[in-house]
């Protein structure tokens, strides 16, 4: 099994996409109760986003930079002028609305982009391979991982090392409770669910040269985002580190071993994460 | 202090506060007793802004209150005890407490009585247990947290639901005094209490609620004399 270790790096690459989309999804559903369903959407509009600056650019690092920002500032609209609205009439209303979005948003890129897979190309050092252990490994794919480690290493650090961490943790538990003591809440959701926004953005731009660019990209990585934070725990974003691995290593090794059953194995494992453990593996009891 | 007029709130459809008065002037602790679901955790979430009421008016400080957002009323002065504790529970004591800390400045009298290290010196449970996640506590001392977490923001005014709600009559006594400690560093106190018994000890006045409306407003004496109002809207 020489292909072992080639799976593996393979599986640690897509566990690094999957942490960028769930990392977003799930702090969102922990703080604000909605699951959105446009995360995946946006993570798509990041893709295509990237894929036309990097056509008019060429310059990736720019696309890495400057597409975030502008699905935060999407996000942030969404958030304060859509869901806010609709948040007093219940979750049902906010999933409809951002399943709504969702669809719109996979339309409005058919009509821009077209219905078919885009391929993304980047030159210079990222494209490139590299040789070590004997294999010969695309750096893509570490810079991916990397990419992940970064951003989960950030994230951790705000949450528990600055005030800004307490208030968004305190949020997650409870937080109209939050609300009560002082703190700006309805400022805090427009913050995190754009900060979520731009993380997909994020993904987006990355996955663009790992899996091409095409309009079913959001539906496709939702279905694997949604497992990784049911199976990690709402909320929990130490959940979704250990969960995306999870469903990297296991979508990775059930290609090569299973390849007709490797989404299947996805589904067996969250089934069974549920029958042991409801809440998830790091998620609270509720 | 505060003065709540005629207001009205709902949850939905069911309309739960059919028309609400009461008022509290500064320095006061002030009971506010009755049966249980007849709207009393209502009528302080409606003050904090947490139900929106949908007619009347409350005042604090001779600001309206109704339409504001909890955060703001918070900032205004106006500290919440919500009932069953509700404290962090992924966060330890300690950052409980600093959730307690409002930035904000108010102008003016209310200069920051409560610190961190007075807060520890009257519960020196908590400074023992300040790394351990809230969780970890008994009933008793989430109930101090909560209280403490609250003092932490300096309010001028404390709503407190239900404080002795679980306790084992020795914490009782203890969150009593700790009561009574809170008022004598000069906050207003609106506490909403089923136990008869342990309100009568501290408060100043009482208010009685029926379903959804006041029907006592009066001090020890004359609640002593109400025996008709109590035998209908207390619990024996
Ligand atoms: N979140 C809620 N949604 C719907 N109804 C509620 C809610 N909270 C309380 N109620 C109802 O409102 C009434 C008053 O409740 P509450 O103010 O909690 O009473 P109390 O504190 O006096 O026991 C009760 O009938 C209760 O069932
Ligand atoms: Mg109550």
């Amino acid at each position: 099994m020489s292909e072992v270790p080639v799976f593996f790096l393979h599986g640690l690459a897509y566990a690094g996409l999957l942490f960028l989309v769930s990392a977003g999804l799930t702090l969102v559903f922990g703080m604000m109760n909605v699951l959105n369903f446009a995360h995946a959407a946006m993570y798509m509009l990041g893709a295509y986003f990237s894929f036309t600056l990097l056509r008019a650019t060429g310059q990736f690092w720019l696309c890495l930079l400057v597409c975030p920002l502008f699905l935060f500032i999407i996000g942030a609209l969404v958030e304060r002028f859509l869901l806010r609205r609709v948040h007093t009439y219940g979750h049902l209303h906010e999933l409809l609305l951002t399943f709504g979005l969702a669809y719109i948003m996979t339309e409005l890129v058919k009509l821009i982009w077209g219905n078919f897979p885009l391929a993304v190309n980047i030159g210079g050092f990222l494209g490139q391979t590299v040789e070590f252990f004997g294999m010969i490994y695309p750096i893509y794919r570490i810079f991916i991982f990397g990419c992940a480690v970064i951003v989960g290493l950030s994230m951790a650090a705000i949450l528990y090392k600055t005030r800004l961490g307490i208030i968004l943790r305190a949020a997650v538990n409870d937080s109209e409770m939050v609300n009560a003591l002082g703190f700006d809440v309805p400022l805090v959701f427009t913050g995190v669910f754009a900060f979520g926004a731009a993380l997909s953005g994020l993904a987006g731009v990355i996955a663009g040269p790992l899996l091409t660019t095409y309009p079913g990209m959001a539906h496709e990585i939702l279905i694997d985002a949604f497992v990784v934070i049911v199976v990690g725990g709402f909320g929990s974003l130490g959940g979704a580190v250990v969960a995306s691995l999870l469903i990297g290593e296991l979508q990775s090794f059930g290609v090569l071993l299973f390849p007709k059953l490797s989404l299947a194995l996805v589904y067996l494992l969250m089934a069974a994460v549920l029958i042991i453990k409801p809440s998830g593996l790091f998620g609270e009891k509720q | 202090m505060i003065e709540v007029e005629d207001i009205h709130s709902h949850y939905g459809k069911s309309h739960i506060l059919h028309g609400v008065s009461l008022e509290l002037k500064e320095g006061e602790l002030v009971c506010l007793l009755g049966r249980n679901g007849v709207g009393k955790s209502t009528t302080l979430k409606s003050i904090m802004g947490m139900v929106r009421p949908t007619q009347g008016s409350i005042r604090f400080d001779g600001k309206e209150l109704v339409g504001s957002q909890p955060y703001q009323i918070a900032r205004l002065g106006v500290g919440y005890v919500p009932e069953d504790r509700r404290i962090f529970k992924s966060l330890t004591v300690h950052e409980n407490l600093m959730m307690g800390v409002q930035k904000t400045k108010r102008g003016g009298a209310s200069e920051r009585v409560w610190t961190i290290d007075k807060i520890y010196g009257l519960f020196p449970n908590l400074r023992e247990r300040r790394g351990n996640k809230g969780s970890h506590l008994s009933g008793g001392e989430q109930q101090m947290l909560t209280v403490a977490r609250t003092l932490m923001g300096n309010p001028k005014l404390i709503l407190i639901d239900e404080p002795t709600e679980g306790l084992a009559p020795l914490i009782v006594k203890d969150v009593l005094e700790m009561l009574a400690t809170v008022r004598k560093s000069g906050v207003t106190v609106l506490m909403v209490e089923q136990n008869f018994k342990a309100a009568i000890k501290v408060a100043d006045r009482f208010y009685i609620m029926g379903k959804g409306q006041m029907v006592f407003a009066g001090d020890m004496a004359a609640l002593l004399a109400a025996e008709d109002v109590r035998k209908n809207y207390l619990e024996v």
